[in-house]
């Protein structure tokens, strides 16, 4: 649904909207308030210079950004493949059903400690952690998208000669990857939530890290500005899904583009 | 000597079981088609021509008789047929002139020659200037013609179609059924034509079958007085024509006050 309002004039409703609440709470911190607990706009702001100026905030959002990227890239790579597979085969579905559930009921940062154990408490850990969070949802999702391919489609390329390899890649693929995309989308935020859990859990490095000892200092502006940073890291993150969601699916803007009929 | 079919029907039921249900679609269907023939079929709404095409392709076997294709049973994808339905199945994903490529890519034919048929296509079907647009962006009689080309890509043997002209405006139906006459005479397809309008059967058929309701059998068959090659624009004016015409509609309309409102 599309309001009425000029875009010009909502970016200006949206901005007069933020600085009343920074003013808000600017003005309530150390009145209503103890500044300890919620700290105020110009000190996070300060605590985020002083972060960007040491190169800290680089350096630690470097670290969780290369976890959550790469628990990204291998959990959902790993996504796709089982996705597909289990989706076309339905006695691999059948045979692995039970386990999957098992599994996926079971919430992947109980994993945590035990993959400290395995891994230490290294990179490795948090990549493995996220990989394994994305892995679930990218492949459900798949999964559901190859399921509900239209057979009719599948039954006109076949009419065309088409053999299993063509029905896939002409076919199952093109359609699934709305699905696929859809589970992406969902586990932006959840890589990070394993990249960042790792590190809250066992780290020595990492925006999550930077999270945990501001806190431990009692630095409430500091965790604010950690916090800022995550913010903006998932933002880009989301970016870039969505980059490569038109690149990848460009008959999809020409469909919202396309007048409602019926 | 004996008549060269292609394609034969011999003594066909087809029972479906749809929930704690059975429908019997179609029952002792006798039916022989020449290689080359333009064969038309009429009747109620479900009374089972949709299976013929569908047990012509191999989609499902019959419960009862035998199909033959070519003198031995169809096993299988008939991958010597081609069908079109009313829903056209473009790849909404590939734009007009990637959908119309897709039974060449199949084929692994080289990409000149791809190019160029996809473009000899596009034109016949009067989409030229549509290649990159996506199906979702085409109107409904432009998506049928599209579909049309595709199915003219792979050149099957014999056309099965399912009511394909069903959604499009009186001017554009005329065009594409001329179209299509005229390929199919030019090219000697077979083609198995499901319609519901008894004036498209007429003008259309070497050969009419009207069904009758459900389970659907064979009423009678007729045979057109009109000449292999006619003229599509002047029928009205053919006695001939007139007069095939009325036949079917006196055939069928006693069967439609039979099942009213019984139809989906």
């Amino acid at each position: 649904m599309k309001s009425d309002i000029t875009p010009m004039r909502m970016i200006l409703y949206r901005l007069g909207l933020a600085i009343a609440i920074l003013a808000a709470w600017e003005f309530a911190s150390g009145r209503l308030v103890a500044e300890f607990f919620i700290s105020k706009p110009s000190a996070i702001l300060a605590a985020f210079e002083r972060l960007i100026v040491s190169g800290n905030l680089f350096f630690h959002a470097g670290v969780t950004a290369s976890e959550a990227f790469a628990g990204f890239l291998i959990g959902g790579t790993a996504g796709v493949v089982a996705g597909v597979l289990l989706g076309r085969s339905a006695f691999l579905a059948d045979l692995l059903q039970p386990f999957i559930l098992a599994f996926y009921s079971l919430p992947k940062i109980a994993l945590a400690p035990l993959f400290v154990l395995w891994l230490g408490i290294g990179i490795w850990m948090k990549i493995v952690l996220t990989a394994t969070v994305v892995f679930f949802l990218v492949f459900l999702n798949t999964f559901t998208g190859v399921r509900s391919v239209s057979r009719e489609l599948v039954t006109i390329v076949r009419l065309m000669g088409a053999n299993e390899r063509h029905v896939l890649g002409k076919i199952v693929l093109p359609s699934a990857i709305t699905w696929v995309f859809a589970g992406l989308r969902i586990s932006v935020p959840y890589a990070l939530i394993g990249a960042i859990v790792g590190e809250l859990i066992a780290a020595n490095r990492g925006l999550g890290f930077v999270l945990a000892s501001a806190s431990g200092q009692f630095d409430t502006a500091g965790v604010f500005a950690a916090l800022i940073a995550i913010m903006i890291l998932a933002f880009t993150l989301n970016g870039l899904v969505r980059l490569a969601e038109r690149r990848l699916m460009p008959w999809k803007a020409s469909e919202a583009a396309r007048e409602v009929t019926i | 000597m004996t008549e060269d079919y292609l394609i034969a029907f011999r003594g066909v039921g087809k029972t479906f079981t749809v929930g704690d249900r059975t429908v019997e679609a179609v029952r002792g269907i006798d039916l022989d088609i020449r290689r080359g023939e333009f064969m038309t079929l009429v009747g109620p709404s479900g009374c089972g021509k949709s299976t013929l095409l569908n047990m012509t392709a191999g989609l499902f076997a019959p419960s009862t008789g035998s199909v033959q294709y070519d003198g031995a049973p169809v096993q299988g994808v008939n991958l010597r047929t081609g069908y079109m339905t009313q829903s056209d199945h473009l790849l909404p994903w590939r734009t007009v002139a990637a959908n119309i490529q897709v039974p060449l890519e199949i084929q692994g034919r080289p990409r000149g020659e791809i190019r160029d048929k996809v473009a000899a296509l596009m034109a016949l079907v009067g989409l030229a200037g549509f290649e990159r647009s996506y199906p979702s962006q085409l109107s409904g009689g432009m998506r049928k013609r599209a579909a049309l080309a595709r199915l003219l890509a792979y050149d099957p043997e014999t056309l099965l179609l399912d009511e394909p002209f069903a959604a499009l405006d009186a001017q554009l139906r005329l065009n594409m059924q001329m179209e299509l006459l005229r390929l199919s005479r030019q090219l000697n397809k077979t083609v198995i034509f499901v319609t519901h309008d008894l004036d498209e059967a007429a003008a259309l058929c070497d050969r009419c079958v009207v069904f009758s309701g459900r389970p659907g059998t064979i009423r009678a068959v007729l045979t057109s007085p009109l000449p292999r090659d006619r003229d599509l624009m002047r029928l009205r004016h053919d006695s001939r024509y007139v007069a095939m015409a009325a036949e079917l509609w006196d055939m069928i309309t006693p069967m439609l006050t039979q099942t009213r409102g019984e139809s989906t």
